[in-house]
């Protein structure tokens, strides 16, 4: 559950760490208008998008003036932002941040995560930025931690170079009351910024919300990020079914994420292109497994549909089956079906196939079925 | 001999009297497993399933001698049957509860700190040591008793890997499931550590995935010594889709590799033969016997 920027700065400015002032708009006019409420001599123009990257890719913009403010919201607003971070559609930026630009004498990172052992972790960098994340990917010793519980914040700043470490340390306090009080499993300050008065903010600024803690904090339920899952994604969560769309052909049906990433794996190594990836969740019933397939077969680019089951403890075959006799029963579009199945009520799952009249195709090993998907999708013979 | 839970093991259950527990309690016991009490606060001193329900895991262990506990709660009590078992010095604990949240796992993690208890999950499908005693959700309709120990990332892919290798004759000794949240118990190190004692256990089979550290420290560890025995490993999700990663701080290597890749070079630089996907763990388990 990810908190966009502004809606992150807003929640931390509330438990005392410092933010530059700005405010959030979804048009054009509007970003030039709301440059009256905000005290600047320079303004940034940052576009509201989940991904990281956004900087190196265009979608921060420094304005000298609400006029070029406008401007620069106009080129983002509505339009894709394709980072190092989202996929090749990337992301539409659907609101831009507008804000005063600051006066950075030096920057730094900081994050706070929950370790291993789920205590709350201060990770710092006395050298933050844009190219953060790439310098530290290359060079982990970059990066220094330090379990906050008992342990002096300012003497460990301090030793890593940050200038005012008195001051950071505070900021750090403050950040670790939100941490804490909202049930985060991430908060990154990148970069968190010196100004010449000494004084340490953050200029950008990530949350992640544990979403199995939703249920303590409500009043978060509007704050995170609505538009980080497409609506078919969101359908299919609604029917806990974890579905994430891919620009293939080979629609997948499966049970587990670790299933369902090995079915993935095999089927691009074989030369074909998922549709999707599917995790059917443990407690997904018929009815929600039908519509899950309906959303597979509502994509015209879907050619065929890979059944690939394991029956377990919770999940067994015929469920799936059932929900897949469901769906084609009321598609209109009845693309073949190569199907896989094995483990818990397989016989009565394989009889349910065969007496629905379902045009499939049963196999009887994983790499069998990924070869037959692939080679009808790719005009083979079913 | 196998690892962690036999024929011996007495278990209780956290949750018992719920539409689950009752459930897979039944299903557990049916398979021949010593299910002996259950725990459930304000229900103590009544019977469910022919059991003895308790309060607390304390009772329920001077009792019935219970030593491993099934926690099959809502998520939002999760942590308080954890912590009610480590407290009562249970052996071996199994968390299936999906969906715990994770800042309540740091009292339950501090709970561990210096006990005798091992954790396994939350989010697990449970450990399963075949003909002799099941603490979980997993089907064992597949399982056989047998040589290959498996210690895995994931639910599906475990029933499935067991189900090869009954098929080929190799049996399991045991299966333990580490967990699909990023904060658990037992992990893979501990999991080796086990197998290598372990007579029974000839061959180990690790089933990993993209994200978190537990095949970066599998490769540390086995880096570290002659580890005795052959071990396999696959490690899915190389063409996961990316929004399926972290976008930031998570990608920084502290938290582990995002990608499989790396997980397998590693693995297959501490000696591990890697499984190229699915259908070829079996016949790299049989190669490596």
């Amino acid at each position: 559950m990810i908190l966009s920027e502004y809606k992150s700065k807003e929640l931390l400015s509330q438990y005392g760490v410092a933010v530059p002032e700005g405010r959030v708009a979804r048009t054009a006019a509007e970003a030039e208008a709301l440059c009256r409420e905000v005290t600047a001599t320079k303004y940034v123009v940052k576009a509201q998008i989940g991904a990281g990257g956004r900087g190196l890719a265009g979608g921060v913009k420094f304005a000298a003036t609400p006029s070029a403010v406008r401007s620069e919201a106009e080129k983002m607003l509505g339009k894709p932002l394709v980072t190092q971070q989202t996929n090749a559609s990337g992301e539409i930026v659907k609101e831009v941040y507008v804000e005063a630009a600051v006066e950075i004498a030096a920057d730094a990172f900081i994050a706070i995560v929950l370790d291993q052992n789920a205590q709350p972790t201060l990770l710092a960098s006395a050298t933050g930025g844009v190219n953060f994340e790439e310098q530290a990917r290359r060079n982990p010793d970059m990066v220094s931690s330090l379990t906050l519980a008992g342990n002096d914040v300012e003497a460990f700043l301090q030793g890593l170079g940050f200038q005012n470490a008195k001051a950071a340390a505070k900021l750090v306090e403050n950040a670790h009351k939100a941490f804490l009080a909202n049930e985060m499993t991430l908060l990154e300050i990148n970069p968190l910024a010196m100004l010449a008065s000494g004084d340490w903010v953050a200029v950008d600024a990530k949350i992640s919300i544990d979403g199995s803690a939703m249920f303590r904090h409500p009043e978060l339920e509007t704050l995170v990020m609505d538009h980080a899952l497409s609506s078919v994604e969101r359908t299919a969560q609604e029917n806990e079914i974890n579905l994430v769309k891919l620009d293939g052909n080979i629609g997948v049906v499966v049970n587990g994420a670790g299933l369902g990433l090995a079915t993935n794996d095999m089927l691009v190594d074989a030369g074909g292109k998922p549709a999707n990836f599917m995790d059917i969740r443990t407690t997904a019933t018929s009815f929600q497994i039908a519509k899950g397939v309906e959303l597979l077969l509502e994509d015209s680019a879907v050619k065929i549909i890979l059944l690939n089951v394991h029956g377990g403890g919770m999940t067994v075959c015929d469920t799936v089956t059932e929900g897949v006799a469901f769906a084609y029963a009321r598609a209109k579009r009845k693309p073949p079906i190569v199907a896989r199945l094995a483990g818990q009520n397989v016989e009565w799952a394989h009889r349910m196939l065969s007496e629905r009249r379902l045009p499939v195709t049963v196999c009887t090993s994983m790499g069998e079925a990924v070869d037959k998907a692939v080679s009808i999708a790719k005009g083979g013979r079913v | 001999m196998a690892i962690l839970i036999d024929e011996t093991t007495k278990v209780m259950v956290h949750g018992m009297t719920g539409r689950s527990g009752t459930f897979y309690t039944d299903l557990a016991m049916r398979y021949g497993s010593n299910y002996v009490a259950g725990v459930r606060p304000g229900k103590g001193g009544t019977k469910h399933l022919g059991l003895p329900v308790f309060d607390t895991a304390a009772e329920a262990v001077a009792q019935t001698g219970a030593n491993a506990s099934l926690i099959m709660v809502p998520a939002h009590h999760a942590a308080e049957a954890m912590i009610d078992a480590i407290t009562a010095m249970v052996g071996v604990i199994v968390c299936v509860t999906e969906r715990v949240p994770q800042h309540d796992m740091t009292q339950v993690m501090a709970a561990l700190e210096g006990s005798d208890s091992v954790l396994i999950g939350p989010n697990s499908q449970g450990i399963l040591t075949p003909g002799g005693c099941k603490i979980g959700v997993m089907p064992t309709r597949d399982a056989r008793p047998g040589v290959v120990g498996i210690a895995s990332r994931s639910a599906s892919l475990t029933s499935e890997i067991l189900a090869q290798t009954s098929v080929a004759g190799l049996g399991q000794s045991t299966t333990v499931g580490v967990g699909g949240d990023a904060i658990h118990g037992i992990g893979f190190v501990e999991c080796l550590k086990r197998f290598r004692e372990d007579d029974q256990t000839k061959v180990v089979v690790l089933i990993g995935e993209i994200g978190g550290r537990e095949e970066e420290d599998a490769a540390a560890y086995l880096t570290t010594l002659d580890y005795g025995k052959p071990v396999i490993a696959l490690v899915v999700g190389r063409e996961a889709p990316k929004e399926k990663r972290m976008g930031h701080a998570g990608t920084l290597s502290i938290f582990g590799s995002e990608t499989a890749q790396d997980k397998t070079d590693l693995l297959r630089k501490a000696g591990v033969i890697i499984a190229k996907n699915a259908d070829d763990v079996v016949p790299c388990v049989t190669k490596a016997l």
